[in-house]
């Protein structure tokens, strides 16, 4: 029997494992997690569904992972693969390993609101392919995680439902938009999660709170049931503690979805057979426009240290210049914008979701909006509108397109050289909350090194490279991470680097320090 | 040179026609439901065409293909590489709020329709009108605005069918090349008949299947092009006419009175036979098209378009001259082309019937009592083989005319289970031609109208029409008639 508290300090793979001898089952490992949930996450524990508390009953000391809790599901969910496994019948390498999912996915019976008052109450008809894929995997979702509201944001602050701490720090933000699900694996609240990524929201997340986070090359994660902020860029990805475990997931959950009109066509290579095989040999090439100004010189050590033990390994590491990526913010800023001006369209109260009532069908769409939609959704649902507009079209929303090719260009003669690239996944450590939500600006400064991934369609991994103290405390260690940047289609790649980076950091994920959540078992 | 002499000297109108084409694919542009027109409301609905949160378009390459085959009936270029935009604009039967259309490549350029006019002397003019594009979109789903006045504004409520939304739909731009209303409808009824050859649509007005709008302008001979206004609401081909001939008279009117003509779209009431402001279009509405970025471009390579036209049949323009050549009237030929009618046509000359009577038939008769029955031939039950049966019956003498469309009103009404000798049998129609039977009545006649007699005999030959009256009326109408008066004849002497 396994004490709780090592239960939920396990990773998926070695939980995987105690489950596939039968040394816990599906149930026990299900039931523990939820107690976890239920003692320090802020949900009210009753019914089939959990909800969170309201975002002014949360206490600071409180993570706010998760805004729905499918306790009921999850647990019928366990029996029956508990039930599967006593019979004798063969599942998944993942079977019976819970998942947290950010809420941006669909999955009948549980509401998907995408940190909006504008889907609250909505319970979707239909499951993504994600989650069907998790299903069919025998992952046990225990719930919807939180973000900001339709993935618009760097810290789960934009979220209608309070914002989700850091578990490392609950004073600090957990990067965003998938925060909550950071929050869920870094927490101990899930050993592995869902978060999607359209210009680093998941690797932003990953490298706050300690965790590995993945965003595989575009086209490869089905978009089936992903409610849409940029279509052309948001792609579902892991969360895990370990590379091997982040990498199990994306081969449990991607692949080819003929539901999904920009799906990769054909086989997608095995993340798993060549993890181990080392980066002796293996040309890295260290991106000259993402260090530098703007990046804390804590995050500057951290990422030289990891640039000497990749060195160390036998890795022969240069630079290399991507001479467009300084224009990808704003490329970004264009183009995810205009995108979203046109997918939000659809919330206006007729169907689904919100309806502020009116005397015309006009006057109900406006009213509905303007009531649904928070202040960052309303900005880049304008900023978009802008620039998609006749007259404004060319300098804005084609230009981005231009650069955007650019940096695919940049890309692609850079991978002509070497076989990955690498920089620092974000250029600060963990903030407070509070920070910078008055400040818009330096709140997309926080993508700078992860949008020109985005825009090329190219995967990237984030991994914890090491520990920095904050700007505001110098007594703080917080995780920083490391970006690691592969051709298209190569997410075998990203995976075997970081692999490689991960065994020779030594890094323990469970979060540390004097407002971390609390690690202790609950009685 | 314009037919139409209507306009007052000095003036030319000017006309193009925007025309919807909804495909009959089984199931929808982007998801895979049933397409069914009629169906209980919201029947054929799922998360993709009802716009959920989440929910993706997966293209209907049976759709991309109809569209491809029409493009090539009516003489366009195929765009190797084409993409979709958004449309993007707010209704309610709009599930997305954008609409998923084509923008500056659509999938087909620069095609032709060369329509047959006729003139008022009778005779037939060809006229090219060329047409700029043909690309495709998806159909919006169908409000229903209760209480009020029935519009969307002052509606006490209004409720929406989702069926007809993401129905794959095509629209054919025309150039402004028609100058008169006769060629805006021989446009229209040529393109509905290549629609029907071509077998992607229905294209029925009345189920709007096809739809039109024209674009209205006059202006002086050899003068840049008018303001134009857009006529909407055009529910049949003698609509469209009656419409832009209303119009263009109105707008000349205005002219002449010194007013200036409205950038506008404008809503023909069909019942006044007026057209009248819908809504002024003060600018231009932006609709922020961009490249879908849920789909991926269409590409038709060269070796696939040709592998589409090798499957194009019988163009109209070719059926028509064959059936010409085999001697069917000219008016009966333009009936048939693009009519469900033709191809029970062909099946009845396959069957052997003489492609005259065949045309006559199907183009009389048979459409006028499907008319007054308001059935459509597909829904009749009558066939080629029927129509076959029904002029051999005629030609042996069974049938007169007369009873022959007896017999179609029984094979109609029995929905063609019953062929027209079983009809003409149950119901004791065939001729009595026999002589020995008719004999003994036409002597029976004749003994009864001996005054009658002596005014033939005396050299009133129009009274032996008396005659045959009373032995028709003594067979129910069953005798042959040329029997009749041979009989009558020989013993009147």
């Amino acid at each position: 029997m396994t004490a709780p508290t090592q239960l939920t300090q396990l990773n998926a793979t070695d939980l995987a494992a105690r489950l596939a001898a039968r040394d816990v089952s599906a149930r026990e490992v299900v039931d523990t997690y939820l107690d976890r949930i239920a003692a320090v996450d802020g949900v009210v524990a009753e019914g089939e569904v959990w909800s969170a508390k309201p975002a002014d009953a949360l206490s600071p000391d409180e993570p706010h992972a998760y805004l729905a809790v499918t306790a009921a599901a999850a647990r019928a969910h366990a029996d029956d693969i508990d039930a599967r496994r006593t019979a004798g019948v063969e599942l998944g390498p993942l079977a019976g390993v819970p998942l947290a999912l950010k809420d941006v996915l669909t999955m009948r019976g549980a509401p998907t609101t995408c940190g909006s008052r504008m889907l609250e109450g909505w319970v979707p008809p239909y499951d993504a392919t994600v989650t069907e894929r998790l299903r069919a995997a025998d992952v046990v979702v225990l719930g919807k995680t939180n973000m900001d509201e339709f993935a618009m944001g760097s810290s789960t602050e934009n979220s209608a439902f309070g914002a989700t701490r850091n578990p490392w720090d609950l004073d600090r933000v957990p990067g965003g938009s998938s925060g909550g699900s950071a929050a869920a694996v870094a927490g101990l609240l899930a050993p592995l999660a869902i978060g999607t990524d359209t210009g680093g929201s998941i690797r932003q997340p990953a490298a706050l709170t300690g965790l590995v986070g993945a965003k595989p090359t575009y086209g490869t994660m089905s978009r089936y049931g992903l409610v849409a902020f940029a279509s052309s860029l948001d792609q579902a990805g892991p969360f895990a503690r370990t590379v091997e475990d982040a990498a199990r997931l994306q081969a449990a959950t991607w692949g080819h979805d003929p539901r999904d009109a920009t799906s990769v066509p054909g086989a997608v290579p095995d993340l798993l057979s060549g993890l181990t095989d080392g980066v002796a040999g293996m040309r890295i090439g260290v991106v000259r426009e993402l260090q530098g100004e703007g990046y804390e010189p804590g995050v500057e050590a951290v990422f030289a240290a990891a640039l000497d033990r990749l060195s160390d390994l036998g890795a022969e590491i240069v630079e290399v210049s991507l001479p467009h990526a300084a224009y990808g913010l704003p490329a970004y800023y264009l183009i995810a914008p205009s995108e979203a001006s046109s997918n939000l369209a659809r919330f206006d109260g007729v169907r689904y979701g919100l309806r502020v009532d009116a005397a015309t069908a006009e006057e109900m769409n406006a009213a509905t909006r303007a009531a649904g939609f928070g202040p960052e959704v309303k900005r880049r649902i304008m900023i978009g509108t802008h620039a998609l507009s006749s007259g404004y079209y060319d300098a804005y929303y084609l230009q981005a397109s231009k650069v955007r090719t650019l940096i695919a260009e940049d890309f692609r003669a850079a991978f002509d050289d070497v076989d990955a690239l690498v920089s620092p996944t974000s250029p600060s450590v963990a903030f407070r909350l509070g920070d910078k939500t008055a400040d818009p600006m330096a709140m997309y400064l926080n993508d700078v090194a992860t949008v020109p991934a985005s825009l090329a369609g190219i995967p990237a991994l984030s991994l914890p490279a090491g520990l920095a103290p904050a700007p505001d405390d110098d007594a703080s260690a917080l995780p920083v991470g490391l970006q690691v940047m592969a051709p298209l289609k190569r997410d075998e790649v990203m995976y075997r680097l970081g692999y490689a980076l991960e065994q020779a950091t030594g890094f323990a994920a469970l979060p540390t320090g004097p407002r971390a959540v609390t690690t202790q078992e609950v009685s | 040179m314009p037919e139409s002499t209507w306009l007052p000297e000095g003036w030319e109108l000017v006309v193009g026609l925007e025309v919807h084409v909804e495909l009959h694919t089984t199931t929808k542009m982007w998801c895979g439901c049933g397409t069914e027109f009629g169906d209980d409301p919201n029947t054929n609905v799922c998360p993709v065409c009802t716009g959920q949160p989440g929910a993706l378009p997966v293209p209907n390459a049976r759709a991309i293909e109809d569209a491809t085959l029409l493009g090539l009936a009516i003489g366009g270029s195929v765009a190797e590489r084409c993409w979709f935009h958004r449309k993007n604009y707010f209704y309610p039967d709009l599930a997305k709020n954008y609409q998923i259309s084509q923008y500056d490549v659509p999938l087909i350029h620069d095609g032709h329709l060369d329509v047959e006019v006729e003139l008022s002397d009778g005779s037939v003019q060809t006229r090219r009108v060329g047409i700029e594009r043909l690309h495709m979109e998806e159909d919006t789903g169908k409000s229903l605005h209760v209480g009020d006045t029935g519009r969307l504004h002052g509606a006490d409520r209004s409720l929406i069918d989702y069926n007809r939304c993401g129905i794959p739909l095509l629209e054919i731009v025309s150039h402004p090349d028609i100058r008169d209303p006769e060629t805006a409808q021989a446009y229209l009824r040529e393109l509905q008949a290549i629609v029907r050859a071509v077998d992607v649509s229905d294209a029925r007005m009345d189920q709007g299947s096809i739809r039109c709008d024209a674009n209205v302008s006059v202006r002086r001979p050899g003068e840049p092009l008018g303001t134009r206004t857009e006529i909407k609401n055009l529910n049949s081909v003698r609509s469209l006419g009656r419409a832009i001939a209303f119009e263009a008279t109105r707008q000349v009117a205005v002219l002449e009175d010194g007013g200036t003509i409205r950038m506008e779209t404008r809503h023909w009431d069909e019942g006044r036979g007026v057209t009248e402001t819908l809504r002024v279009k003060e600018s231009v509405t932006d609709y922020r098209y961009f490249p879908d970025p849920d789909l991926v471009a269409v590409t038709s390579p060269p070796a696939q378009v040709e592998a589409v036209r090798a499957r194009l049949p019988e163009l109209p323009a070719q059926t028509r001259a064959r059936l010409l050549a085999a001697g069917v009237a000219r008016e009966q030929a333009v009936a048939l082309v693009g009519s469900d009618a033709l191809r029970v046509f062909d099946d009845a000359v396959a069957a052997g019937a003489d492609a005259v009577a065949a045309a006559r038939w199907l183009t009389g008769d048979v459409a006028g009592q499907l008319a007054a029955a308001e059935l459509e031939l597909s829904d009749s039950g009558l066939t080629g083989a029927h129509v076959a049966e029904l002029i051999a019956l005629i030609d042996d003498g069974t049938l007169s005319t007369k009873l022959a469309r007896q017999v179609v009103a029984g094979v109609i009404e029995s929905r063609g289970a019953h062929t027209p000798a079983a009809v003409a049998k149950a119901q004791g129609l065939e001729q009595v031609s026999d002589e020995g039977e008719l004999r003994g009545i036409v002597e029976q006649v004749v003994a009864d109208n001996a005054r009658t007699v002596e005014d033939i005999r005396g050299g009133n030959e129009k009274a032996i029409g008396a005659l045959v009256g009373q032995v028709m009326k003594a067979t129910r109408g069953q005798a042959d008639p040329r029997t009749t008066n041979e009989l009558l004849r020989e013993l009147i002497g």
